[in-house]
């Protein structure tokens, strides 16, 4: 079985209007949206902001509501009522979220901040708290005699591994990464990036690592899967996206990547604009009447694209 | 402080001095910390050319946009020595009136946060006919604004008229770019200063802008400095690069030999610790430490040697000076030399933490 499954997954929110604010319509950030992560693997979920990648990510977690659809992780459905109440649950599912400098209260010691999750699922001593903390810091590589500092006192870098240390605090499953470093130095980067990966190998852990840079995807992930307006448009292993994308929109989304070889220039330049005509050339045999992603279907036993039915 | 002789210049002697727009020389750039000052641009010598794109690169705290701020006199508090030279005229010696005349019309900046640079209670096109107003009071309020939809087309925008008369908030983090590149572009500035242009922008959008920066230069024949971190960008755009580290620059290349051939050990780490498409590394370098504060930064020896330990003390130069290996290809200190990536098991005792 696997770890996380995702079932037509959807997020709607409401727009709210005229007289006493009334609903007069929706937005469906996320939109049957179905995945699979298997335990121990990466997710990629790209797509460009307003996609609905990072609703999706937060609905998983509990963190926006969830309209329909299924969240099943281990079997147990986190959309129906009550199941977040089990404990057991919440405390296996984490987050590590995007922005370092805002994700930490700047109010609360590191040894409170890395607490907070033991402090509502583990009745533990201060003793055994402060102990844990420590180990947890060195764990990310910090030095436990940092528990008294507050987060101001550390760099960018710094920060996002207290954010993971109170993220890997409870011991948790599946983690859900979100841009965890889009707001760093890309030598910081580099450092939260194999960390990431170390503690992976080290606690058998699970992501979904949510990321526009698809550089940074590649090097990450097992699986990607790429999103448009709420929906998939394609998903595969790194090989079918990469190398044999099939969805218009993903061939763009690739071809918009900066090259790091300036000899290629000529040659992206021209690729791109071949791209680009097929992009306003195909456009409708790639979406449907609203501009939004067909319904995936399989063309082998690991890539899936967004096309219509032939014929 | 050394000076180095004028002769020795990057960038100086290589090229032909009637093409040059900006020459940069000995620029210090210092910042008053409890009583004292602190260089954060450090003795930065540059040329730009006609019909250029200059990349500079570096991470943050390298001191990339105290030195683009010096080139436009934003400073206000800040201690400034060296020569800024504009079309024969020093920069950094002008007064504030002369200053206004330039800036905005001569050369000009496209900011990086485009929300932050824009005034939320004024329409974008009130914005872009400000800068017109403030540089030619000849035009009428009605050949204004239509150079102000003139602008909005050639940057871009699909509905001009339409978007004349919106607030930033009611825009898209692209099209608000578009708009800050509108404003920059107002008065066919000669000298373009683009500080992280496309940093907080997705892909698909950065390419737009970065194509559209290309076509303006191409089309007003303008310099370009642009300055970023992301050195996929600067594969793509810049015909020179300088990197800077701690206030100095330590490489500067033709963007064909830094890619192919890049030789500061800073550079090279670089070039090291980012993931690409193309190649899958199964381990990313990291550079071990931190930048500096201002405060802290070694002002002897050479300035990277913190964080690259493995390397013997013997390879630096004392006093590191740049050194040009072959023609137009300048690099820092003597440390090049000898430089290794370290053996993975010794990296991974000390990932970079303190």
């Amino acid at each position: 079985m696997a770890l996380l499954e995702v079932r037509d997954l959807q997020v709607h929110f409401p727009i709210r209007g005229g007289l006493f604010s009334r609903q007069v319509g929706e937005v469906k950030a996320v939109d049957r949206v179905n995945l699979t992560i298997e335990a121990g693997q990466t997710y990629g979920l790209v797509g460009e902001s307003g996609s609905g990648k990072t609703t999706t990510g937060r609905a998983i977690i509990g963190l926006n509501q969830i309209t329909g659809g299924n969240v099943l992780f281990e079997g147990i459905d986190l959309a129906s009522r009550g199941a977040r109440k089990q404990n057991s649950v919440r405390r296996e599912v984490q987050m590590i979220f995007q922005d370092p400098y805002s994700s930490l209260n700047p109010k609360k010691r590191v040894l409170d901040i890395i607490s907070e999750p033991l402090r509502n699922f583990e009745k533990q001593s201060p003793q055994e708290e402060k102990r844990r903390v420590q180990e947890l810091l060195e764990q990310v590589g910090l030095s436990p005699d940092n528990i008294y500092k507050y987060p101001h006192e550390f760099s960018g870098g710094q920060r996002q591994r207290i954010g993971i240390a109170r993220a890997i605090a409870l011991k948790p499953k599946l983690i859900i990464a979100d841009e965890p470093v889009s707001a760093l130095d890309v030598s910081v980067q580099a450092q939260v990036l194999n960390f990431l990966r170390d503690i992976q190998k080290e606690l058998n852990l699970t992501y979904l690592f949510i990321s526009h840079d698809l550089g940074i995807i590649r090097h990450m992930c097992d699986r990607i899967g790429i999103m448009y307006k709420g929906r998939h448009v394609e998903e595969g292993v790194p090989k079918d996206i990469f190398d044999n994308p099939q969805h218009i929109y993903t061939k763009r989304l690739i071809a918009a990547i900066p090259d790091i070889d300036p000899l290629q220039r000529e040659e992206r330049s021209n690729f791109r604009r071949s791209v680009s005509e097929d992009y306003e050339h195909a456009y409708r045999s790639y979406f449907d009447g609203d501009g939004l992603a067909y319904p995936l279907r399989s063309i082998s036993d690991t890539h899936r694209v967004a096309m219509p039915e032939k014929g | 402080m050394t000076r180095i002789p004028f002769l020795k210049n990057p960038g100086v002697r290589v090229m032909n001095l009637s093409e040059d727009l900006l020459q940069i020389e000995n620029l210090t750039t210092s910042f008053k910390i409890a009583g004292q000052y602190y260089a954060a641009v450090d003795d930065v010598t540059l040329t730009v050319k006609k019909n250029e794109i200059l990349a500079i690169v570096g991470e943050s705290g390298s001191g990339k946009s105290a030195l683009a701020f010096s080139i436009m006199g934003l400073h206000t508090k800040a201690r400034i020595e060296g020569k800024v030279n504009y079309k024969g005229q020093d920069i950094v010696q002008m007064s504030p009136g002369m200053l206004n005349k330039v800036r905005g019309k001569e050369m000009s900046m496209i900011f990086q946060d485009p929300l932050a640079a824009l005034n939320p209670l004024m329409i974008i096109g009130s914005q872009i006919e400000e800068v017109l107003l403030l540089h030619d009071t000849t035009l009428s309020k009605k050949q204004r604004k239509e150079k102000v939809l003139d602008l909005l087309a050639k940057v871009g925008i699909p509905r001009p008229e339409h978007t004349y008369h919106q607030y930033p908030y009611e825009l898209s983090g692209g099209m608000r770019q578009r708009v800050i590149i509108a404003i920059a572009i107002a008065n066919g500035p000669q000298l373009l200063l683009a500080d992280e242009p496309t940093t907080a922008l997705d892909v698909t959008i950065q390419l737009q802008i970065l194509e559209l920066l290309r076509k303006l230069k191409n089309d007003m024949r303008a310099g370009i400095i642009l300055i970023t971190h992301d050195l996929g960008v600067v594969s793509e755009m810049a015909d020179r690069v300088a990197v800077m580290y701690a206030g100095q620059i330590v490489e500067i290349a033709d963007i064909y030999t830094l890619t192919s051939n890049p030789q500061h050990p800073y550079t090279r780490s670089l070039f090291n610790s980012i993931p690409t498409v193309k190649e899958v590394k199964s381990r990313l370098h990291v550079i071990q430490g931190i930048v500096p504060s201002l405060k802290n930064l070694p002002r002897t020896g050479c300035r990277f040697a913190a964080r690259t330990p493995w390397i013997d003390a013997s390879a630096h130069e004392d006093n590191p000076q740049l050194h040009e290996i072959a023609p137009g290809h300048f690099v820092r200190c003597t440390c090049y030399k000898h430089f290794h990536f370290p053996e993975s098991a010794e990296e991974a005792g000390t990932d970079g933490i303190a």
